[in-house]
């Protein structure tokens, strides 16, 4: 088992054939995933990476019928991708694309809901089920099947966090970069609550960053319905107040979203805490042997 | 994207939301023509910096005479602004804004944000206004109001009659009010907004409803749509390096420490300066030099941190994803030859080929620490800058 994506997936690029989505997906290819076409208004028909080409969803779905979306197209196009793909019955969207305005996510997130389909991102690394399925930019290479279900804000901590559960020997029953937008598709409950009723995962990881109270609030979820142990990380300690942190989300405003605040209730509630980002393997570890 | 209270005052005009007559003015030579256009016998001069607290730093003042306008001007054109909220150096004055005097019988508050919690467009409002609006939120929660605004329909008059409830206002303004909110609203959608706050919202002593201040920030992910709105960035507030990495299209903060940080992702960025901290040293700055590490980018990238004199060390941390670490090891080197780095540069590759991207490193001829593992790098880094 896993969550999200597996061998099965049947997989539909949007902006299929521009540079990144090109290159990612031939990478996702090599690893075995099931992409079953992609989608460029304007070049439906042609065939791309060995896949079809359609002009619109519409027609992606009758032809090769989809089950999840891997979105790349340019920031100011992600509503209308993503509505796109929502509206035409598309369970799974995973959006890459960095550079959203905000705005247009808290019209997305409303509709999205109503209709009950799972987003991921934007301005994320994506999905990867290790040995099954990569729906993504993350690199395969890191992976290992295994244990240890990962979640986090952001992308190149997630691979940190992928490595050190690799080197020691703990694997990866998915990992899961919810992004670091203010409006993310889905919270980290959303995906707690995956890796809590999936059976491969042992033990999770959530990696975190100043701003907002997405951890806060996980925190209080962890310690009222997981009972998987979950080690938690939390980036931005020696991070100034005001300033965006790279990510747009990343930003302690008004004297909220400090580090210290988070780590504070995480441990209130019952996560296990890496001091440390070199130590996030390490205590994970140390979890699960105790 | 910051706006100064001119501009927001601008846009406020622009959708019919109440403000005071005013000129802004780049020269004290023009203040007498603006106080004369004004009219009038009192004016309010006010220092135009990215910054709150002005009032109680000196930078805003009220005038009995054109005279005591320039005498502020000249006081304060091209002279920096120190508030509680800016840092030592404080914010360069380049613009003053002269108004019409406003008489106060009573200050409120007013502002808008999104909410991350609710996912909406939060209006928030007291009756206390003129104060640090966190402090009242914390001593006397009852005075605020928090009311969502659905993102597909709209403000509505029933919201704007809750929110008036507790501002406390009469039958009179509450009319005045409810056109306020739909229109503060449609100005927060229509032009990208991640911030509106009035504060204070007065009501002048003929019981009217005036806005006051106007603090706006702008979403930078959607400035490509809004072509007017960034003719009004004003590089002179931001930090330098902070502006020009912006151009290089690298996300950098300056900080206060002396080992100057260049990592790929923005949270390993922030997980790299917790590191060095962990172990006893002071990063300089937050810098992401983006996914594709390639040999202009982080020359670039050198470049800023560089221009801090502060800098001893230079930390760099790449997970090689998709770029493979040789290649990375490459375009460091040659960036480092390029730039003619003088300083120690420690640097950390993981990922793809970490160990033939070491190697790389350790044969080359300029000195470099390669170092795999992150927390010795870190270590190694806070011992060079001692």
């Amino acid at each position: 088992m896993s969550i999200l994506v597996n061998k099965e997936t049947r997989v539909i690029v949007q902006g299929f054939t521009g540079s990144q989505a090109t290159l990612h997906s031939e990478q996702a290819i090599e690893y075995g995933t099931n992409i079953v076409g992609g989608i460029t208004p304007g070049k439906g028909g042609q065939t791309h990476l060995g896949q079809p080409v359609f002009d619109t969803m519409e027609e992606a779905k009758k032809a090769v019928n989809p089950n999840a979306s891997l979105i790349f197209v340019p920031a100011p196009f992600c509503k209308d991708s993503i509505l796109e793909a929502a509206e035409s019955g598309i369970e799974l969207i995973i959006c890459i694309t960095e550079g959203v305005p905000t705005l247009d996510m808290l019209d997305v997130k409303k509709r999205v809901d109503e209709l009950g389909v799972t987003l991921i991102g934007p301005n994320c690394p994506g999905v990867i089920t290790p040995g099954e399925a990569k729906l993504g930019i993350m690199p395969a290479s890191i992976h290992m099947p295994g244990m240890v279900g990962i979640i986090s804000r952001s992308g190149t901590l997630t691979y940190e966090a992928v490595k050190q559960t690799t080197d020691l020997g703990l694997g990866q029953s998915s990992c899961v970069g919810i992004g670091g937008d203010p409006i993310p598709g889905s919270s980290f409950i959303d995906i707690l609550k995956l890796f809590e009723n999936d059976e491969q995962t042992k033990a999770i990881v959530m990696v975190g960053e100043i701003g907002g109270t997405a951890e806060e609030d996980a925190a209080e979820y962890i310690k009222n319905h997981i009972s998987k142990p979950v080690i938690s990380y939390i980036a931005g300690q020696t991070a100034p107040a005001g300033k965006r942190m790279g990510h747009a989300g990343a930003i302690i405003a008004g004297g909220k979203g400090t580090a210290a605040d988070k780590i504070a209730k995480l441990k209130e509630c019952g996560v296990h805490i890496a001091d440390n980002l070199v130590e996030i393997g390490a205590k994970v570890a140390e979890v699960i042997n105790s | 994207m910051n706006l100064h209270e001119f501009q927001g005052k601008a846009l406020f005009a622009e959708y019919d939301l109440p403000v005071s007559n005013g000129k802004v003015i780049y020269d004290a030579e023009d203040a007498l023509k603006a106080c004369r256009d004004i009219g009038g016998s009192k004016w309010v001069v006010k220092a135009q910096v990215h910054a709150g607290g002005r009032g109680k730093s000196g930078g805003v003042k009220l005038v009995d005479t054109p005279d005591e306008a320039i005498e502020f001007s000249k006081n304060w054109l091209g002279k920096r602004l120190v508030t509680y909220q800016t840092d030592s150096k404080g914010q360069l004055v380049n613009s003053i804004l002269i108004e019409e005097c406003t008489d106060i019988a009573n200050e409120l508050y007013l502002s808008a944000v999104i909410d991350r919690d609710s996912q909406r467009v939060v209006f928030i409002g007291s009756s206390e206004g003129g104060v640090n609006i966190e402090e009242v939120a914390k001593n006397t929660p009852d005075k605020i109001i928090y009311e969502a605004i659905d993102p597909l329909c709209g403000a509505q008059g029933f919201q704007a009659r809750k929110i008036a409830k507790v501002l406390k206002l009469d039958a009179v303004q509450t009319k005045q009010f409810t056109p306020m909110l739909k229109n503060l609203m449609k100005l927060f959608v229509e032009k990208d907004l991640s911030l509106l706050e009035i504060n204070p919202l007065v009501i002048t002593s003929g019981g009217n409803l005036h806005c006051l201040d106007a603090k706006i920030n702008i979403d930078t992910n959607a400035i490509y749509r809004q072509p007017d709105i960034a003719e009004m960035h004003d590089p002179s507030q931001e930090d330098p390096r902070e502006s020009e990495a912006a151009k290089n299209d690298l996300s950098y903060v300056s900080l206060d420490g002396n080992i100057g940080c260049m990592v790929n992702g923005a949270g390993l960025a922030m997980g790299t300066m917790d590191t060095i901290k962990y172990f006893g040293g002071n990063p300089a700055n937050f810098l992401d030099v983006g996914g594709t590490a390639t040999q202009e980018r982080v020359s670039k990238a050198f470049k800023i941190i560089l221009d801090d004199p502060e800098v001893k060390v230079v930390l760099v941390n790449i997970f090689g994803g998709i770029v493979r670490c040789d290649l990375i090891a490459e375009g460091v080197i040659a960036a480092i030859e390029e730039v003619g780095v003088e300083i120690p540069v420690v640097v950390r590759l993981e990922g793809n080929n970490a160990d033939l991207g070491s190697e790389i490193l350790s044969k080359a001829d300029i000195k470099i620490e390669s170092i795999n593992n992150l927390g010795d790098a870190a270590r190694k880094a806070v011992e060079l800058a001692k």
